[in-house]
């Protein structure tokens, strides 16, 4: 059998297709596992997991949790708002503090870029970055991927419109990375002060009409407007976004076709996305959690593959 | 590498009949019992016999499922090669029915070890039998023995018994295979 190329997954950017292909692969087994009476196997009888949460979390936190547990993992967990960051320690005594107790793998999600990376190359363990930043969440863009391959069946050529707040969102370019590596072709949708300037350089095209990006799409994945992130105007008000960049059922219904509609969550119902959309049966969101623990299962799995005894 | 017959098509014809009437002779109309071929090489084994039961013995509504324990093995992480998993189909209840464990050889039985364990998943069986093709005497590191065998061989450990079946390999046959 395959291997992942890398020791750590850090983003999208430093997986090859074959990865990828390895972690669905694998997934789709532990998709079965979570699916039985019982859920859970001891592979990782002998591993143990910190999941160090610098920044807030709630359903990421929560569907690594399950993975590592339905892998029989012992897991420690830790929350920035309740620790000694708050006391002035740095990010690699904090870490080795915890590596000290003997921790093969950590998950990190923390606010800076790059912070997984740069934990990678201190300290002595297998590091899965849970949200970096506005940078990257891979494990989020591997579920997205992997919920439109299980509803569409491949990947490769279908056409995926991003749409939001692109600017503040590490789904977004994960998800664009992810896309491309497996030859779908993706286009960004939102307001112009919410585009990164530079997106263009990445393959990708802007279309600031939502309708004609709907209308182009085989697939709709909808980000959250990040307000906790906005420390200045980037729309004028919640109503204008709604009205310009919101979907809603008339809107849907008009287009002709069946698009899929997704959405990382959590959801701003009545601004980026309306109830009757998200709960239709072109939205897949709740697969995409589903799908969440399969994906996390499959890449600690692959990881802890790697640690030697 | 030296490769010498053990068992060809005929005899696994004999052999797959008399294992076939075995199991009659304990499970009867099959109404509480259920098949589990062990992924990969023992669902080949567990097809044959599902069909000569249905087939030449006229049993209808044997269930069958093809169990994988590849995230239950006690070697994860102990071996140079990543281990690949295949498919579990077990599309039934266990609970309460008398499962056979079917696999094509039983060497050190861990497999046979790691199949118990997975089976918990799938509820509480009111019995387990191993029901193997080739049982390799002396290569045992658990206490675990067949209910049902094909054909019991000594072999040493450097010695490899291969199991090729028709449908998978072309040739029904059983080989020894060793290094000299």
């Amino acid at each position: 059998m395959k291997a992942l190329s890398t020791e750590h997954l850090l983003g999208i950017k430093y997986l090859k297709n074959e990865d990828i292909n390895l972690i669905f692969e694998t997934a789709d087994h532990f998709k079965e596992v979570i699916n039985r009476p019982i859920k859970k196997v001891p592979s990782l009888r002998d591993i143990t997991i910190a999941n160090l949460f610098f920044e807030n979390s709630t359903r990421t936190k929560l569907s690594f949790e399950l993975a590592e547990k339905r892998l029989s993992a012992d897991i420690i967990n830790f929350s920035a708002s309740q620790s000694s960051v708050k006391k002035g320690e740095t990010l690699i005594d904090t870490v080795n503090n915890i590596l000290s107790m003997k921790v093969d793998i950590v998950v990190m999600r923390h606010p800076n870029v790059g912070a997984g990376v740069f934990l990678s190359k201190h300290v002595d363990a297998r590091i899965i970055n849970a949200g970096d930043g506005a940078h990257e969440h891979p494990t989020q863009a591997l579920l997205d991927s992997y919920s439109i391959k299980e509803k569409l069946g491949t990947v490769k050529g279908k056409k995926i419109v991003i749409i939001g707040d692109i600017l503040h969102s590490r789904v977004a370019l994960s998800n664009i990375f992810a896309l491309q590596l497996q030859g779908a072709q993706v286009k960004v949708c939102g307001p112009t002060t919410l585009i990164p300037k530079h997106i263009t350089s990445l393959g990708v095209e802007v279309e600031t009409n939502l309708r004609k990006a709907l209308e182009w799409c085989d697939v709709a994945n909808v980000l959250r407007v990040q307000h906790e992130r906005m420390d200045i105007k980037y729309f004028p008000s919640i109503r204008e976004y709604t009205q310009l960049f919101g979907i809603n059922k008339q809107l849907l219904d008009s287009l002709g076709k069946k698009i899929v509609i997704m959405h990382p969550g959590p959801i701003n119902r009545g601004v980026e996305i309306t109830s009757d959309v998200a709960d239709s049966d072109q939205s897949i969101i709740l697969n995409q959690v589903e799908n969440g623990v399969a994906i996390r299962m499959a890449v600690i799995y692959l990881l802890a593959q790697q640690i030697k005894k | 590498m030296a490769k010498k017959t053990l068992l060809n098509a005929k005899d696994i014809h004999i052999i797959l009949h008399r294992l076939a009437c075995q199991l009659i002779e304990n499970h009867n109309d099959f109404k509480d019992t259920v098949l589990i071929g062990l992924q990969p090489r023992g669902i080949f084994l567990a097809k044959r016999l599902k069909e000569i039961l249905q087939n030449d013995y006229n049993i209808s509504n044997i269930k069958l499922g093809q169990l994988d324990i590849t995230f239950y093995r006690d070697d994860f992480r102990r071996r140079d090669e990543p281990l690949a998993a295949s498919n579990t189909t077990i599309d039934f209840i266990v609970e309460d029915k008398n499962v056979v464990i079917i696999d094509d050889v039983l060497f050190s039985g861990r497999s046979v070890r790691s199949a118990l364990t997975a089976l918990q998943s799938f509820g509480r069986p009111e019995s387990i039998e191993l029901l193997v093709l080739i049982d390799r005497r002396f290569s045992r590191h658990l206490p675990i023995q067949p209910n049902y065998k094909g054909r019991q061989v000594d072999v040493i450990n450097s010695e490899k018994v291969k199991v090729s079946w028709l449908e998978n390999d072309k040739k029904d046959a059983v080989y020894l295979l060793s290094n000299n």
